[in-house]
Formats: C-alpha cells, structure tokens, sequence
C-alpha cells in the first residue's frame, strides 16, 4: 500500500474506470459526440468532405477522420457558430479574452454546467479538499472561466467559499486570515504576490492558515511551485484546461503530485507534433489536441490547445486510471526544431533557473553555419556569480550547458554577457533569434 | 599583509579593456599593475589600482561587474630559482594558489609578484614563518 501525503479520496468512482471500460465508453461517447455535431455547420460540412457520420465511428483508431479546430475556426464563427444546441438551452456564456481582436464565446446548457461542476470537485478532492474546508477563490469571475469552475465544484463538494475574485491582495490577506480559509484559488503567479506581501507584512508559514492550493489558468514551474509551498506552508496542486473545451476540469493533480490525470472519460486527448501533425511517442512533449466529449452547447472535436505537454500512461498509484499530462512547457506557436528535437524557449528558462535560482536575461540564437543547427544561449552574467577565478567562470558556464542538455536535450553553447547588455522589451519578451529563417532555411 | 585586487568581468569585444582603464584615469586612479585572463567569450581583467575603495565604487557605479578580492603581493629573489623558493612553502601545504602575476615595478634585484590563495591568511602565516617578505599595501598602491 503506498504512502499518500494525505487521505487519497476519489470524488467520482469513474474516475478509477478500468482502462478496456473507459475506452468502450469513449467510442460510445465519440460516436454520440458526432451524431450531435451534425448540426454544426463547420462540421457538417468536414464530415461530408471526410466521408464521416456516427455510425461509421467504430473504434477510437477513427479519430483521425475527424477534422481538427482551430481557434481560427472559432473566430471565423463568431460569435456562437459553433451552437449545436438551440440557443434557448443556452445558460451560461463564458469566453476567453483574445490579446489581439476578438474573444471567442463558448456555451454552457444546465447539463454542462453540471458537468463542469462534477470535473472541477474531482480533481478539488484529489488535491486534499474536504467538505468542512473553507476555500478563498482569487481567481477573476467574468467571462473568464477560472473563477467560476473553482466556484462550483468546491461548492458541489460541500466546502464555503469566499468567492473575493482577484485584486486588492491587502484586503486578500485580511479574508485569509480572519476567515482562516483551509485552500487557496488562483493562478499561481498572484500566490507569489500574496505570499510576497503576507511576508513582507510579517506572516511566518506556521501564522498563515491556508493548509491546501489550486493553481491554474498559466503555466507554471516545479521551482514556483516549491516557493510558494515554502512561502505559505501549504501543498500546491496544478490543474488544467482552457475555455474552449470547458474551462479548468480537463486535468488535474492527485496526492501524488506527478503529472495531472486527464479526464479522459470526457475528453479523448492526443498529442502532436504541430508541424506534422503526426502523434509522438508517449514522453515525448508534443501539442495537446483535445475532444470534449460529452459536452451538448458546445461540442469540440479535436481542438488544438497550441499548448505543449507530455503524456504519461504509467498507471499511477492513487488508483485514477485517466492519463497523466505533464505540465505546459510552452506554446507551440514558440517551438523551436533543433536538430530534429523540439525545444521550446521555457526549457532553456527552466535550466537557467536550475542553475542560478532565478532566470536571468537571455537570448537564444539559432543559426545553421554548415548543415547541422547550432544553437547560442547568450546569459547575462549576474554580479554576485562573477568570480576572479577563471575555473569558476568556466564552471558556470558548463553548469548551465549541462542543465539546457537535462532539460532541453540539446548541446547549446552558452555565452556569458555583461549585465543589461541584452535588449530590453515592454510586455512580452523576445527570446528568439533564429538566423535560419532569415537565410531562408527554413 | 593582504592587498585589495578589483576583478572585472569584460566581454571579448574591442573597446572592453580601454573604456574601465578610461573610467580610473578620468577618476585620477592610478592602475599599478594589471593581468588579463581572457577565453574566445570573455575575459576577466585583474587591476591594482592606487586607491581601490575609490576605485570599486566608480567601476561599480558605472555598471561593470566588478568584485574585490584579496591578493597577496610578494618579494621573489631575481634569480634563477627565485621563484621555486617561493612556491615550494606552499607545495606540501593545503594552501592553493589560484594564480599569480607579475607586479610591474620590481625593487632592485627583487620581483614582485600577485599571488591569489584560496586562503590567503594561511599563506601569509606560511610566508612569514618561512622568511619570505610579503610587500604591504602601502607600498604596492603608491609604488
Ligand atoms: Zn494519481
């Protein structure tokens, strides 16, 4: 019998379904899935061209029939031309906000929302949180769906929930405190805030009520994970989804605490390479591609997340049998291919931070001198790691190598720089300089 | 008697070595000596300067890496096997030597060296007990 950090409750026994029923279920499931979809007219139309309808759908092997769905897909239906429901069993509406033009919409009938509910109090429970907790949300409530999943599946538990949305984190602390909530709700980089401001104002981890986290809606890094834990004196839980397929409930960690078990009874997942659209092999940190099943507003087949994680089928300890993912390391829109690997520029952050604690600036070069790609991680050196000692120079320089090998499986060379030397950017950093795309090579 | 070295840390560019020995001079610092460990990337420059308090707050003001660190200056006879004398008190000790350079000026029949120890008050207490002269900072910085 393994040891659990703490009681492994399961919440829905369906999430323990042998692994020969859950895939019967999905076919079923699949099969039901487009029967309803045929009242799309996006995929109406992709089921013509394809030859496809529901009876035709035999085994999971028949997934690759169906058509994939863009986000592109999605703005060019705006704003709900993706309904397969008639708009009357429509009750709730929730959207992500794009960062350039418009959001996309997705829909929710009762059942849905149901649904979402029973995901959220699943993977709530598998990461320790019990009827008699108190849980202060702090994630946004509008369109945005973190809030309001959270919301719900920890009220479907049985938990109180202090629903203070996001902002004021002075007034965050208050509530924290005086309402002694047992589980924090966020994305994980307003914990750090919190748990900034709760130190700066004195508040030791023994003082700090908050016994359990739910981080998501970003990714995030083993290292914030251990932080924050750190910093506040409670067990940090990642979960995952985005609001094109229902919102947060497509995964989520158990007591274990190694990859998030994906809710595969709902949603059939896949993983890509995103040039060729081909799967790659279990390990091997791909493009999520992600069908939701059993919702009825609004079915998706296929979606592609742009997000990219690894998938783990090792059956795990705590009995769930749903497949685990591995954290977001990136965007694919942001892969790089070196050699043949894929490589994404969090991986190279990710060494940086192994080795110095906290990323400095740098700047990945790739470049194709000859007929192999070369790849130059230029790393600004920070003050209190300069040494007079050339040997320690040398072994900085070889540690950080060594760690973009681990991480990234590729030999970079690394060149340290003086400090504020690399470019400075407002918002989103670039971090990419690819020579080969201005030599045309690929 | 420790000296205070400054290390800084230059990028392999053209212009790196002029501009921190441009920075001193404007200042009216004087560079008593200076060695350059460099590689293809970077280099680490190593100065003795007149006044290195002064020295440091300038350099560091001015945005260089910039990191003082104690040296060891010490008199070797100018003659064959001179500096083998030297290095032999430290050869059956657990005192390392880093690295070491040549003072610029040397007194009469006398070279001066830099030495950098990884514990340089253990050095000089093998220095002293083995009669060997260790120069003092008065001397180096206003040679
Ligand atoms: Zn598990």
């Amino acid at each position: 019998m393994a040891e659990f950090l703490f009681e492994n409750r399961i919440w829905d026994p369906a999430e323990t379904l042998p692994r020969n029923e859950l895939q019967a279920l999905q076919v079923h499931r699949l099969r039901d899935c487009v029967a309803r979809l045929a009242n799309v007219p996006f995929y109406r139309k992709a089921f013509a061209e394809g030859n496809v309808t529901a009876d035709r759908i035999r085994s999971l092997d028949d997934l690759k029939r169906l058509p994939l769905t863009t986000k592109a897909d999605l703005r060019e239906h705006y704003p709900l031309g993706f309904l397969a429901t008639p708009r009357s069993e429509i009750v709730r509406i929730h959207g992500s906000t794009g960062t350039t033009g418009k959001p996309t919409f997705v829909a929710y009938t009762r059942d849905d929302l149901a649904l979402w509910a029973n995901l959220c109090a699943r993977f709530l429970v598998a990461g320790g949180l019990r009827p008699d907790h108190m849980v202060h949300i702090a994630f946004g409530y509008g369109l945005f769906t973190g809030g309001f999943g959270l919301h719900y599946g920890a009220e479907l538990v049985g938990a109180a929930i202090v629903p203070a949305a996001a902002g004021n984190t002075e007034r965050q602390i208050v509530l924290i405190n005086d309402l002694q909530a047992d589980v924090l709700v966020c994305t994980p980089s307003y914990a750090l805030n919190i748990a900034e401001m709760m130190r700066a104002q004195g508040y030791t981890p023994d003082k700090i009520p908050l016994k359990f986290a739910h981080f998501g809606g970003e990714p995030w890094t083993e290292d914030m994970r251990l932080e924050i834990e750190r910093q506040m004196g409670l067990l940090a839980f990642n979960n995952y989804g985005l609001s094109e397929v229902i919102g947060p409930g497509v995964s989520g960690e158990c007591v274990v605490r190694n990859g998030m078990h994906i809710q595969e009874d709902h949603f059939l997942v896949e993983c890509i390479d995103p040039d060729t659209l081909e799967p790659v092999p279990y390990g091997e940190p791909g493009e999520l591609v992600l069908t939701a099943l059993t919702k009825q507003a609004m079915p998706i087949l296929r979606y592609r997340t742009r997000d990219i994680a690894r998938l783990d089928p090792t059956p795990c300890p705590c009995g769930r049998t749903g497949i685990r993912m591995g954290r977001v390391i990136g965007r694919s829109d942001d892969m790089l291919i070196i050699r043949g690997a894929n490589v994404f520029p969090s991986q190279i952050e990710e060494a940086l931070l192994r080795v110095e604690g906290t990323a400095p600036h740098y700047l990945i070069e790739v470049d194709r001198p000859g007929t192999l790609d070369e790849v130059t991680v230029r790393v600004e050196l920070r003050p209190e790691r300069f040494s007079d000692k050339m040997s320690q120079m040398h072994g900085l320089r070889e540690d950080i190598e060594r760690q973009i090998h681990v991480v990234a499986g590729i030999r970079a060379n690394v060149e340290l720089v003086a400090p504020q030397t690399l470019e400075r950017f407002i918002g989103k950093a670039k971090r990419v300089v690819d020579h080969r795309k201005e030599k045309g090579l690929i | 008697m420790k000296i205070h070295q400054l290390s800084l840390f230059l990028e392999n560019k053209p212009g790196q070595l002029t501009a921190p020995c441009r920075d001193l001079a404007d200042a009216g610092i004087d560079i008593r000596t200076l060695s350059l460990a460099d590689t293809q990337q970077f280099g680490i420059l190593r100065l003795i300067v007149s006044d290195w308090k002064r020295g440091y707050e300038l350099l560091r003001d001015k945005g260089y890496v910039v990191k003082d660190t104690e040296v060891v200056a010490i008199e070797v006879p100018d003659r064959p096997g001179g500096l083998l004398e030297v290095l032999k008190v430290f050869e059956k000790s657990a005192v390392n030597i880093e690295y070491m350079y040549a003072f610029t000026f040397g007194r009469g029949d006398k070279a001066v060296l830099i030495f950098r120890f990884d514990d340089p008050d253990a050095a000089i207490a093998l220095l002293n007990s083995a009669g060997i002269n260790v120069v003092g900072s008065v001397e180096v910085y206003n040679r």
